[in-house]
């Protein structure tokens, strides 16, 4: 009981069992190998089975979809250029790309009333908790414990979430908090007079130094003005597919960016939570300032 | 103190793995929330059955694995685990004399005992409150008891499990 007591406070508090997890995650590993099996074997069949007829359909639209996306990355490797050039005369550093690496979702449910993920990446890859997760549509969440072969990540809508985001239309700075519903993420600190409207893009604005900046995070869906309260009531939802993706990027965040080099850069082994919460404090303070 | 040497131990530990397979096993969204607590169930059964063999450790080791296969709080399973095995050794003499609806009446109890420690954690943690629906398992739980105890004893007396 009290060793239990103990486990579970020391879990919440101080974040040092993470190399305990990530030991014993090692001797969970062949049961969710196990609970992994069915989805493999009927992946496997369904590729090698798949008519020829199917195939080449599906070949081609991949490479109209290519085709396509050639023709705007033509686009945007021109506009990087140009934003580099324009930050040179700024006298800032740029950095565009960063590392990344596919990870798949392992088939397994954790806690239903947790938005919790596994993946099949762990710290053998590089993973570190607090590193960001991305989809093909938006931001995903972030690595709460890394084991050594597979890793567990809190989606952006777990109810422990926050994330520093910013208005792409305006650059209103503040912070998405999770809903512990999967389809919406709640923006609690804005005030009444702020120019936000539903139908706005949220992207990250890299406060906090977790996430990279200009990531689409959501899209506001409502906007609520009550007149009694100091905040509007703002709900979001979020762009990421985040219970039907199957893969998930994973990034490590490039060195600086305009927006981190004003902030003194938190170091990596600090615990999500506390680097959210700095986030908050952060964007709190520039709130201030905003109009 | 028995006089009997113990054996199928591998048949308790396989037990174990599969209600552990059935703990994370995907289920669709409706069915999550509706998953039945396997772990509880097959240690409350071992705890009956076996008392000698299976007890308040055990169910701290079967909790911690389910603490690492969910990904909740390191310490929160394998401490109401513990106090399910603790209550059910306890009082294993008389559940074991009940007719089966009575049984499934302690299990559900024991159960419900189970998730509200789980719910007060969460909730000292700073985790929002819970639906209704959320002590659906223990009900299920006691609703599947009976045909759990008839597989289980079936196996333990397949394999002479002692």
């Amino acid at each position: 009981m009290a060793l239990s007591a103990v486990l579970m406070v020391m879990d919440h508090k101080y974040r040092s069992l993470e190399t305990v997890r990530a030991t014993l995650s090692m001797v969970i590993y062949p049961i969710q190998m196990l609970v992994e099996v069915p989805s493999t074997v009927s992946d496997w069949f369904s590729e090698s089975l798949a008519t020829r007829r199917h195939l080449q359909e599906e070949n081609d639209s991949l490479r109209t979809k290519l085709f396509m996306q050639k023709v705007q990355m033509q686009k945007l490797s021109a506009l990087e250029a140009e934003n580099i050039r324009l930050r040179e005369l700024l006298d800032s550093s740029f950095e565009v790309g960063e590392k990344v690496l596919i990870a798949e979702l392992l088939s397994v449910n954790l806690d239903p009333y947790q938005h919790q993920i596994l993946i099949n990446k762990g710290q053998l890859d590089g993973i570190y908790p607090g590193q960001p997760l991305l989809d093909a549509d938006g931001v995903f969440g972030q690595i709460v414990h890394a084991g050594p072969y597979t890793s567990t990540a809190v989606l952006i809508t777990d109810t422990s979430h926050a994330i520093p985001i910013q208005v792409n239309r305006n650059g209103l700075r503040t912070i998405a908090l999770g809903s512990g519903t999967i389809n919406r993420l709640d923006l609690p600190y804005i005030p009444n007079n702020a120019d936000v409207k539903a139908g706005d893009l949220l992207v990250t604005s890299g406060l906090g130094g977790h996430f990279p900046p200009g990531y689409p995070v959501a899209v506001v869906s409502a906007v609520q003005h009550d007149p009694g309260r100091t905040f509007s009531r703002v709900a979001a939802t979020p762009l990421a597919h985040l219970n039907r993706s199957r893969e998930v990027l994973l990034v490590w965040p490039g060195k600086t960016s305009i927006l981190e080099a004003v902030e003194p850069p938190p170091g990596e082994e600090v615990p999500a939570a506390g680097a959210d919460a700095d986030a908050r404090d952060a964007a709190a303070k520039s709130m201030e300032v905003t109009p | 103190m028995t006089l009997v040497r113990h054996h199928g131990g591998a048949v308790i530990l396989f037990t174990f793995i599969v209600a552990l397979v059935l703990t994370i096993i995907p289920l669709p969204e409706w069915g999550r929330y509706l998953r039945p607590d396997w772990a509880g169930l097959v240690l409350i059964y071992w705890c009956l059955a076996l008392p000698d063999r299976v007890g308040v450790s055990s169910g701290w080791l079967l909790g911690l694995a389910v603490d690492l296969l969910t990904g909740s709080l390191l310490g929160q399973h394998a401490m109401s685990m513990a106090l399910v095995a603790y209550l059910t050794l306890k009082f294993h003499q008389r559940v074991r004399l009940f007719p089966i609806w009575q049984q499934a009446l302690t299990v559900l109890v024991l159960l419900m005992l189970h998730q509200l420690l789980a719910l007060w954690i969460s909730r000292m943690i700073g985790r929002p409150g819970v639906p209704w629906f959320f002590w659906a398992p223990s009900l299920l739980g006691m609703l599947i008891w009976p045909p759990v105890y008839a597989a289980l004893r079936t196996l333990r007396r397949g394999f002479r499990v002692v």
